[in-house]
């Protein structure tokens, strides 16, 4: 945990000297002969404002700034519904096999026929893991996903003729991005609360659903860590009201290979790749948001899809074949990059390696919970089993300690753990809601277990000491405030 | 323990209401429920002369951990949304039933409002919520 925090902080700009720099390597100067069709007006008079460092300053700055990264191949990352597991390094060396890197989206179809082949392997797969229809792979993030998902929703009411259906119902426990989705497709959000077990008011349901509801947003096991026990009594209200099920994918990792969101009776699904199926993930980097549908949403999924032709000849279907289709959502192929990892890590998984997925993430969760209910934290859920994450409280400690789940988190980070997702859900007062994943080994999870009860001590004992956390990081508490109101990051020349 | 002044009415979902002396009613968030969102960041609210159904989210308060809607616990028309807290949302936090009130509405006449609790009752609701 020892490094050079002082350096770490400083911008590249601030060792900065007039003149130091690696000359050897700048670019040759255009010969005078060189001809531009840029106008004038729009040259440069003065020089960019660069920094002006050695090679090896350069070298040393930026391998410093990637030390200082929490991530998943550095440290345990249990940051719920967020599904932080490892990334296997195979996928990613096949994935930059020379073949897949030069390959140029506008090539001809025949010069492409290995990627199309992974393409609508992809597809196929997807399809039958979560029991849907058809499946489009080009939405570039979960997000993305939604808004397609939504997207085809509505158009399906359009084509009907149903234009009053513009209600989005969302469970109070929602992912912030289902409002969010459902108010980007212009649709009204009504939220319904849930029990005190977790499960889905079934008569505020009841009550909601109406002539004016386009859908539901759900995602099951819910971001409560519990499985949505009564999900197709859900369904059959929805669908008797003339709604859709939209089933959230952020959650997907516990039921793989066990049960499929298509037998549930959901009619649209948007699968996170870069969670279930491994592609990396975090730091805003490229996801993929496939989304699967039923049959009576296929003729709308976004384009392009792969299509197989006579057994053997792959091509892009677009307008001509999906008239209907809500449209292009990305350049090309989406992120073709992500979906590739996402094929070779299913491929190596196999049907059997899906299911142990599921198994190893719940079992892995249910562990966890236990030992730490063991150890004398409390379950927001006692009466429940987790699914592949679970939500502890730590209002007790807020309110005997003063100690709150914020200063948990800091403290864990100077465990070399990186904090789970704290005060979400919202309904949740002070909660961690932690998910270990499936590639976590138990000696892991002990320790985690061991961190959370050092900590507890700590704040029976000397409270401060977690108050004050992080201790060993190159920054202490942000002020978050001000960075939500005053954000400014541009670095200003003092001289 | 939270501030819950004894001359407002109160929801369950932690707004409270007071009633001016012209008829209309002002509106804001709780103590407890400030208090719970944290430091507030941005705060908006309804435009004067929108219709609001009882129930209806119309007002969002941000903080640094989360974003809540507002409901309306009376239907009306929005007569003012307070326009301090475009720049002072911390206006909430640092004094929720004064100055950090979010909206005044016109209450529809006949209409239905919400279970409305007064002081007492909504502390209670606080001791079992163990806020």
């Amino acid at each position: 945990m020892m490094r050079t925090h002082d350096k770490a902080s400083k911008l590249i700009f601030e060792y900065s000297h007039p003149g130091r720099g690696a000359t050897d390597q700048w670019p040759q100067p255009l010969p005078a002969t060189a001809t531009s069709d840029l106008p004038q007006r729009l040259l440069r008079t003065k020089p960019p404002l660069l920094p002006e460092v050695g090679e090896l300053e350069a070298v040393r700055h930026f391998t410093r700034l990637s030390q200082l990264n929490f991530s998943i191949d550095t440290h345990f990352y249990p940051l719920g519904s967020c599904t932080m597991k490892y990334n296997p390094k195979a996928c990613n060396q096949y994935a930059m096999l020379p073949e897949f890197l030069g390959r140029h989206p506008l090539a001809p179809e025949s010069h492409g026929q290995g990627f199309l082949a992974c393409m609508y392997e992809l597809q196929e797969m997807l399809k039958e893991v979560t029991g849907m229809q058809g499946v489009a792979l080009s939405p570039m993030a979960g997000a993305h996903g939604e808004f397609a998902g939504v997207a085809m929703i509505r158009a399906y009411h359009r084509s009907r003729g149903d234009l009053a259906r513009n209600e989005i119902i969302v469970p109070e426990a929602a992912h912030g991005t289902n409002p969010a989705t459902a108010t980007m497709c212009g649709c009204i959000v009504r939220e319904i609360p849930v029990n005190d077990e977790g499960d889905i008011e079934l008569d505020a349901l009841r009550a909601a659903v109406g002539p004016n509801t386009a859908g539901i947003m759900l995602t099951n096991p819910s971001t409560l860590g519990v499985f949505e026990r009564r999900i197709e009594e859900v369904a059959r209200i929805v669908h008797t009201a003339g709604g859709l099920l939209y089933y959230d994918g952020a959650n997907l990792n516990a039921i793989l290979g066990k049960v499929r969101p298509g037998d549930m009776g959901f009619d649209v699904i948007h699968m996170n790749l870069h969670k279930t199926f491994s592609t990396p993930h975090g730091g805003g980097g490229p996801g993929a948001g496939a989304v699967g549908v039923s049959a009576r949403l296929r003729p709308f999924l976004p384009i392009p899809i792969v299509g197989l032709e006579e057994g053997h000849r792959y091509r892009w279907l677009a307008e001509k074949d999906l008239p209907q289709s809500i449209g292009r959502l990305s350049g090309f192929m989406g992120n073709a990059g992500v979906l590739l990892r996402a094929y070779i890590y299913m491929r190596m998984l196999g049907r059997e390696g899906m299911s142990q997925v599921g198994e190893y993430a719940t079992l892995n969760a249910n562990y966890l919970l236990t030992r730490l209910k063991q150890a004398g934290f409390d379950a927001a859920y006692p009466s429940r089993r987790a699914s592949h994450e679970f939500i502890i409280t730590l209002k007790r400690q807020a309110r005997e300690l003063d100690v709150t789940t914020m200063d948990f988190a800091k403290r864990l980070l100077d465990h070399g753990i990186h904090a789970p997702t704290t005060y979400f859900p919202l309904l949740v007062p002070e909660c961690l809601l932690i998910e270990p994943t499936e590639t976590e080994s138990k000696d892991v999870l002990d320790a985690f277990v061991a961190a959370m009860t050092q900590i507890q001590q700590e704040a029976e004992q000397e409270p401060e000491r977690v108050t004050s956390a992080p201790h060993t990081m190159p920054v202490r508490r942000l002020d978050d405030v001000r960075a939500a109101k005053q954000l400014d990051l541009r670095w200003k020349p003092t001289a | 323990m939270s501030n819950v002044p004894p001359d407002l009415q109160y929801t369950k979902t932690h707004e409270w209401v007071r009633t001016l002396p012209d008829g209309t009613v002002e509106i804001g968030i709780t103590d407890h429920a400030q208090h719970a969102l944290g430091d507030l960041v941005f705060v908006e609210v309804p435009e004067a002369g929108r219709a609001v159904a009882l129930g209806e989210p119309c007002a969002v308060v941000e903080s640094v951990k989360a974003a809540s809607d507002v409901y309306s616990p009376v239907a009306g028309e929005i007569t003012l949304g307070n326009p301090l807290l475009a720049g002072e949302p911390e206006a909430v936090n640092n004094d929720p039933y004064g100055k950090g009130w979010l909206m005044r509405l016109h209450p529809t006449k006949g209409a239905a409002s919400a279970d409305l609790m007064p002081a007492d009752k909504y502390q209670t609701l606080l001791q079992t919520e163990g806020g």
